[in-house]
C-alpha cells in the first residue's frame, strides 16, 4: 500500500473505517510529511499541529464506536488562508492582516469540521487571492513540487502544492479567476470550482464578490466530490448562495461518458498556447472519445472578451470590498495625527504591491465619467457571454480545454509584467465571468512538468462535471503521479 | 489609454493610498497598459443588452426582520480585533473637528 499521506480520500475513509490505521497514525504522517519537505515548499502560513492531533483523537474515539460523522471523518485536510478559522490568524497573505485572530470560522470551515475533517494548516497564496503564481504572498512565495525553481501558480498555490507534496489529503481554496484549477494544474492534482453560489462564502475574506467561489482540491475528482458535498448548500449568512434545490443530479449515473457531447471551443485553442499542450489536451479529449463521447468543435466568439471583462469587474469589485481595511476596524494601523492619514498609511504600508494596482484600477474604472466605459460596459459584455454561454450549452454538455495556455513557468518570469501575468488565466477566468463549476484534472507532462485538462459543466450541473472527470480518472493515472521531494 | 502622473495621484487619493515617489511612475506605466488591454471591450456591440447582476439569477432574497444576537465570544473577538477599544466600542479618530 502506498504511503499513509499518498493515500486519497476514498481510501483513508476506508482504510480508517477497516481500522488499518487511525487518524491520529494518518495525521501524523501527513505532519511528519510536513515537517520533512515544507522548508523546501513553503505551502502553508500557519501549522495547527496541536489543534489537528486532538481533533485525530476525537475523530479516532467517533471511529472506533461506529459513529463516524462521514467520509471525511479523520481526513487531514488545509484550508487557505483567507478563510476564517477559529483558533487561526487569518491573513490572506497580506502584512495588513499579519496579527488578525479568527473571530469566528467560515461556514464551509464550520462544515468541514462538523464532517469530522481534521484541519492541518492554513495554506499560502497571493496576497488576498489577487495573482496567479502565489508570488504575491507577503510571507514568501510556495514552490512547485515538482521542480522548485518553478511557480505553483495561484492563488491557491499553497493548498494545491501541500496536497501534490503529501502534507495532506485535500484542501479548501477559492477561485475567482481560476485560482484552484490553474494551481491545481501546475502542481498535478485535481482542483473543482463550483457552480457560483454553491458553496457559501461567509467567512471568505472576499476579493471579487460577484465572481467569488470556494472550491476544493483532491488526488482524485472523487475526492474533490467528497469535499464539495461537505460544504455546499444555502447558507442565510450568505445571501448570495443558492437553494440545493437547484442542484442537477447526474441523470445517467454508472453510465459512462456515453452520449454525451463535449464541445471544444475554438477560443480556448488559441494561439499563445504552447503546442505541447495543446496535443496532451488533445489526447485526453481522445480518451474521452473512446469512453463514449462525442467531441463536437464549437464556437465561443465573446469568449475572447473573457479576460478584459474580468479585468475591469474584478477589480472594481475589488476596490470596494477591499475599502473595508481602513486601520480603525482591524488589522494594521500606522499611528498619524489624522483620521485621512491613517488611511493612507495604513493602507498604503499594510497593502503589496499588486493589491494597490488592483485597487487603483478599479478606484479609476468606477470613478466619475468612467464607470459607463468600464464597469457597465463589462458588465453588459458579461451577459452577453452568459448568454451565448448558455446557448451553447444547450447543444453540448461539457465543455473542454487546457486549464492553462502553459505548465508552470519559473519563479520571478512574469512577476514584474502583469499583463503576461494576467494572460496565463485565460482559459480559466471566462468560467467565472459566467458562474458555471469546472474541473482541472492532470492530462500529462510537458517537459517534465503536470499539464491540467479543464472540463466546463452548466450551472448547477458540478456533478456532472465531477463524474466525467471520474471516468477519464478510472482509464488514465496522470493523477497518481506524485513528485519526488 | 495612457494616464497622467497626475491622474495616477488623483486615484490614489480616491483609494486612499499612499504611494513611494517610484511606484508613481510603475503604477502609471502598468495600469495605462491594462487600461489599453480592456479597452477592446468597447468594440462589443450591447445595444439592447441589459447589464448582469447576479449571474446565477438569485435575486431580493430577504429575511425576516428580527434581531439576532452574536454569542459573547464572537462579539468579543470582533472588539478585540480594531486597533483601539474603548468599553464596547471601536475607537477611531475624530471624523469633525
Amino acid at each position: 500500500m502506498n504511503k499513509l499521506y499518498a493515500l486519497t480520500i476514498a481510501e483513508a475513509s476506508k482504510g480508517l473505517r477497516a481500522k488499518s490505521f487511525t487518524s491520529l497514525e494518518l495525521t501524523g504522517a501527513c505532519l511528519e510529511r510536513l515537517r520533512a519537505v515544507e522548508s523546501q515548499v513553503h505551502a502553508t502560513l500557519q501549522v495547527l499541529d496541536a489543534q489537528a492531533l486532538q481533533d485525530a483523537k476525537a475523530s479516532d474515539r467517533r471511529l472506533a464506536a461506529g459513529e463516524a460523522l462521514g467520509p471525511l471523518d479523520g481526513v487531514p485536510v488545509m484550508v487557505k488562508d483567507n478563510m476564517q478559522l477559529l483558533g487561526s490568524r487569518t491573513t490572506a497573505a497580506s502584512k495588513i492582516l499579519e496579527n488578525y485572530e479568527s473571530p469566528f470560522d467560515a461556514t464551509a470551515v464550520a462544515k468541514l469540521k462538523a464532517a469530522g475533517a481534521v484541519i492541518l494548516a492554513k495554506t499560502n497564496l497571493d496576497e488576498f487571492a489577487m495573482g496567479s503564481s502565489t508570488e504575491t504572498s507577503a510571507y514568501g512565495v510556495t514552490r512547485n513540487p515538482w521542480n522548485l525553481t518553478k511557480i505553483p501558480g495561484g492563488s491557491s498555490g499553497g493548498s494545491a502544492a501541500a496536497l501534490a507534496s503529501g502534507m495532506c489529503l485535500g484542501a479548501l481554496g477559492s477561485d475567482t479567476g481560476g485560482s484552484i484549477r490553474q494551481p491545481a494544474a501546475m502542481c498535478g492534482v485535481t482542483g473543482f470550482k463550483p457552480t457560483y453560489g454553491r458553496v457559501s462564502r461567509y467567512g471568505l475574506l472576499s476579493m471579487a464578490s460577484s465572481l467569488d467561489q470556494i472550491g476544493t482540491f483532491g488526488r482524485t475528482a472523487e475526492d474533490a466530490k467528497l469535499l464539495l458535498e461537505a460544504i455546499e448548500g444555502k447558507d442565510p449568512l450568505d445571501s448570495t448562495s443558492a437553494e440545493t434545490s437547484r442542484y442537477v443530479p447526474r441523470k445517467r449515473e454508472g453510465d459512462g461518458l456515453k452520449g454525451l457531447r463535449v464541445g471544444l471551443p475554438e477560443e480556448f485553442f488559441s494561439e499563445g498556447m504552447d503546442p505541447e499542450v495543446r496535443e496532451r489536451v488533445m489526447t485526453a479529449a481522445k480518451e474521452l472519445e473512446k469512453l463514449g463521447a462525442e467531441l463536437v468543435d464549437v464556437k465561443f466568439p465573446s469568449a475572447k472578451y473573457g479576460l478584459p471583462v474580468y479585468y475591469v469587474i474584478m477589480p472594481c469589485e475589488v476596490s470596494a470590498n477591499l475599502s473595508r481595511y481602513d486601520g480603525m476596524r482591524y488589522g494594521l494601523s500606522v499611528p498619524t495625527p489624522s483620521l485621512k492619514e491613517t488611511y493612507f498609511a495604513s493602507r498604503g504600508e499594510g497593502f503589496g504591491k499588486e493589491v494597490r494596482r488592483r485597487i487603483m484600477l478599479g478606484a479609476h474604472a468606477l470613478s466619475s465619467g468612467w464607470y459607463d466605459a468600464y464597469y457597465l460596459q463589462a458588465q453588459k459584455v458579461r451577459a452577453k457571454m452568459k448568454a451565448e454561454f448558455d446557448a451553447l450549452m444547450q447543444d453540448v454538455d461539457l465543455l473542454l480545454s487546457p486549464t492553462a495556455p502553459s505548465v508552470a513557468w519559473d519563479l520571478g518570469e512574469k512577476f514584474e509584467d502583469p499583463i503576461a501575468m494576467y494572460l496565463t488565466d485565460i482559459y480559466t477566468v471566462t468560467v467565472n465571468v459566467v458562474g458555471a463549476p469546472a474541473v482541472s484534472v492532470p492530462c500529462g507532462f510537458v517537459r517534465d512538468m503536470p499539464v491540467g485538462l479543464q472540463l466546463i459543466g452548466r450551472q448547477f450541473e458540478d456533478a456532472l462535471v465531477l463524474d466525467a472527470a471520474s471516468r477519464y480518472q478510472e482509464v488514465t493515472d496522470w493523477h497518481a503521479k506524485q513528485p519526488m521531494l | 489609454m495612457s494616464l497622467s502622473r497626475e491622474e495616477i495621484l488623483k486615484i490614489a487619493n480616491l483609494a486612499h493610498l499612499k504611494l513611494a515617489e517610484d511606484e508613481i511612475e510603475t503604477f502609471r506605466a502598468q495600469l495605462s497598459s491594462v487600461l489599453e488591454y480592456v479597452g477592446q471591450l468597447s468594440e462589443v456591440d450591447v445595444r439592447g443588452i441589459e447589464p448582469a447582476a447576479h449571474i446565477a439569477g438569485v435575486s431580493n432574497v430577504l429575511r425576516a426582520d428580527e434581531v439576532k444576537t452574536t454569542p459573547t465570544e464572537v462579539r468579543e473577538a470582533l472588539l478585540n480585533a480594531a486597533p483601539e477599544r474603548e468599553g464596547d466600542a471601536v475607537k477611531v479618530k475624530a471624523v469633525f473637528r
